[in-house]
């Protein structure tokens, strides 16, 4: 989408700086640069921020921010606005993720572009409600019921909570799906330099436009064009399984499948093009010992690295940058000479359950849950112990 | 070079923007600088802390972990972590809110009037800005002037001038302690 006039002058006034901020307020700001015209949310520790920074900047940018009456509402209210044109977002933790798992699986079903940021805190439930984790790794999967596929990131640091909630944008245009900004209580919470870059340097994908209504779920297409509301198209969308044209057919099995298949495949197939993971081979020598982490457990996991080496030990290292899809071929290619993996992750093990599918290694998780990140020092003893 | 900062007191008395300041002060001094903070979920009575690390290299871990200088606004606060400090760090309390007792040896002791500077400005809110200038003289972890500019940009403009004030106030008590445990040292 072009930036409107709105957004680029907001953009000039405030580019090309660095700014010390927190990374949830990192995240606002990214999405203005993303050009989000729409946020819609519910206040919930640790993710209010973002609200609150949206509440104050988005409208300064042309944009509108509405704080809803609840979570439910709020997702539908941005699945609703990205019909209208708009690039929409909204900002939660925990309870809030779980209350937006419904309308998640509508916005997959009808093919809606819209972000949805989660700044995990610890739970289930209420849990420590100002303390991070990564809990809901598998949430952002499998939370909403039926066969679906879902891209979310994960950001360790408040500049790629910046930078990353602008590729969830694209990606959520892209692909014309939700998409998830895993963020965790820690990053969110965070507060360090972040520079935000002149107007000249910010690029965007246009969405794409059906011509007609009858190839707005579909046609020849793998990833469709949308109509947008209000351009007298009458294109109908709905949760329940459709034709390529939007109408209800939820008897036929052809239909069903060939629907679901589809929405399945155009992130299944595009996995290449939407993966990033970032790599640290050692650099003298082959390590049989690796590390895989993510989101802010990558921070001190790095840390432990790099004094493993100092000390003479061989160990590699990857973070994923993208959580979903899964990485399967960057971390089966990482794990060959590997004989040990660890996971050091803010939860009992759940990505450590997904790499272990793909590598030959053994999988060890190092979990981490009451609300403390890892130390360096803990994620270090435990390299030790197996190098 | 990494500097692990560590401010505790209770919630209220304006840690969490002093270690902003801290920390904005930090990179523009061209550092990296993380600043974190807990606190429990009343927004004022409660145990707040507020952590800085400023580091010219990567700060791959954010929290402190063996803290350089502790900065203690509170007696709980000081109680829980002034065993903590490095060997070599430095303790700074507050000298009416907190009770030090016996403070740990090798380690340099600073209690200062700050909450009583701040009164006689005229105004307690202002307390953490005098703490920022005592721990930039005694310190000397970020430059004043970056520091002082930091101070300016994160308060409202119509407090501007006492927190100006506060701030060279709080430099002058930093400058001069460290100026008497010199001599007293000699």
């Amino acid at each position: 989408m072009a930036l409107d006039e709105n957004k680029r002058q907001y953009i000039s006034q405030r580019g090309g700086k660095t700014y010390f901020m927190l990374g949830d307020e990192a995240c606002a700001y990214g999405a203005i640069y993303a050009g989000c015209d729409f946020f819609a949310g519910y206040p919930i520790t640790p993710a209010s921020e973002v609200a609150e920074l949206i509440a104050e900047e988005l409208p300064k940018a042309g944009g509108i921010c509405i704080q809803m009456e609840d979570e439910l509402a709020s997702m539908a209210a941005i699945i609703g606005a990205a019909w209208t044109g708009a690039r929409s977002m909204t900002a939660t933790s925990g309870p809030g993720f779980s209350l937006m798992q419904e309308n998640i699986g509508y916005g997959i079903m009808t093919e809606t572009p819209c972000v949805i940021v989660n700044v995990q805190r610890s739970g289930p439930s209420t849990g420590q409600a100002t303390k991070p984790a990564q809990g809901d790794v598998l949430q952002a999967r499998w939370g909403t019921h039926g066969d679906h596929n879902i891209i979310a990131l994960a950001p360790n640091s408040a500049q790629e909570c910046f930078d990353l909630v602008q590729e969830c944008f694209e990606l959520a245009d892209t692909y014309r799906t939700p998409v998830i900004l895993l963020m965790d209580g820690e990053v969110g919470h965070i507060r360090e330099s972040v520079v935000m870059p002149e107007l000249s340097a910010v690029k965007h994908t246009s969405r794409k436009i059906a011509e007609r209504t009858e190839d707005v779920f579909g046609g020849q297409e793998l990833i469709p064009g949308m109509i947008h509301y209000g351009e007298g198209m009458n294109v109908h969308v709905t949760g329940s399984t459709h034709l390529a044209s939007g109408m209800r057919d939820v008897t036929t099995p052809h239909v069903h499948d060939e629907l679901i298949k589809r929405i399945y495949s155009k992130i299944d197939s595009n996995r290449e093009n939407i993966v990033r993971v970032e790599t640290d081979l050692n650099p003298d020598g082959k390590a049989r010992v690796g590390v895989i982490s993510y989101g802010a457990s990558a921070r001190p996991a790095r840390g432990a690295v790099k004094l493993a080496r100092a000390k003479g030990k061989n160990v590699d290292f990857l973070r994923l940058i993208t959580i979903w899809p899964f990485a399967k071929k960057q971390v089966a290619e990482f794990s060959k000479e590997l004989d040990i993996i660890l996971v050091p992750e803010m939860n009992l093990g759940q990505m450590s359950r997904e790499i272990e599918r793909f590598v030959d290694s053994d999988v060890v998780t190092v979990p981490r849950i009451g609300g403390v990140p890892h130390s360096v020092d803990e994620i270090y003893r435990v390299i030790m112990g197996v190098v | 070079m990494k500097t692990e900062m560590r401010f505790v007191a209770f919630g209220g008395q304006g840690i969490v923007l002093a270690g902003v300041i801290l920390g904005e002060a930090a990179i523009a001094d061209s550092n990296n600088a993380v600043q974190t903070q807990s606190y429990g979920p009343e927004s004022r009575g409660g145990a707040a802390k507020s952590e800085v690390i400023i580091s010219n290299d990567d700060i791959d871990y954010p929290m402190v972990v063996e803290a350089d200088c502790l900065v203690a606004l509170s007696q709980p606060g000081y109680d829980k972590y002034a065993a903590e400090v490095k060997p070599g760090g430095t303790l700074i309390v507050d000298q009416d809110l907190v009770d030090a007792g016996t403070p740990p040896e090798g380690r340099a002791f600073y209690s200062l009037p700050f909450a009583k500077t701040a009164d006689r400005l005229g105004n307690r809110i202002v307390t953490n800005i005098v703490v920022l200038g005592s721990v930039c003289s005694i310190t000397g972890v970020v430059s004043e002037n970056n520091l002082a500019a930091a101070v300016e940009s994160n308060v409202p403009e119509k407090f501007r001038e006492l927190n100006q004030t506060a701030f060279s106030e709080g430099f002058k008590l930093g400058a001069e302690a460290v100026k008497l445990k010199a001599a007293g040292e000699k």
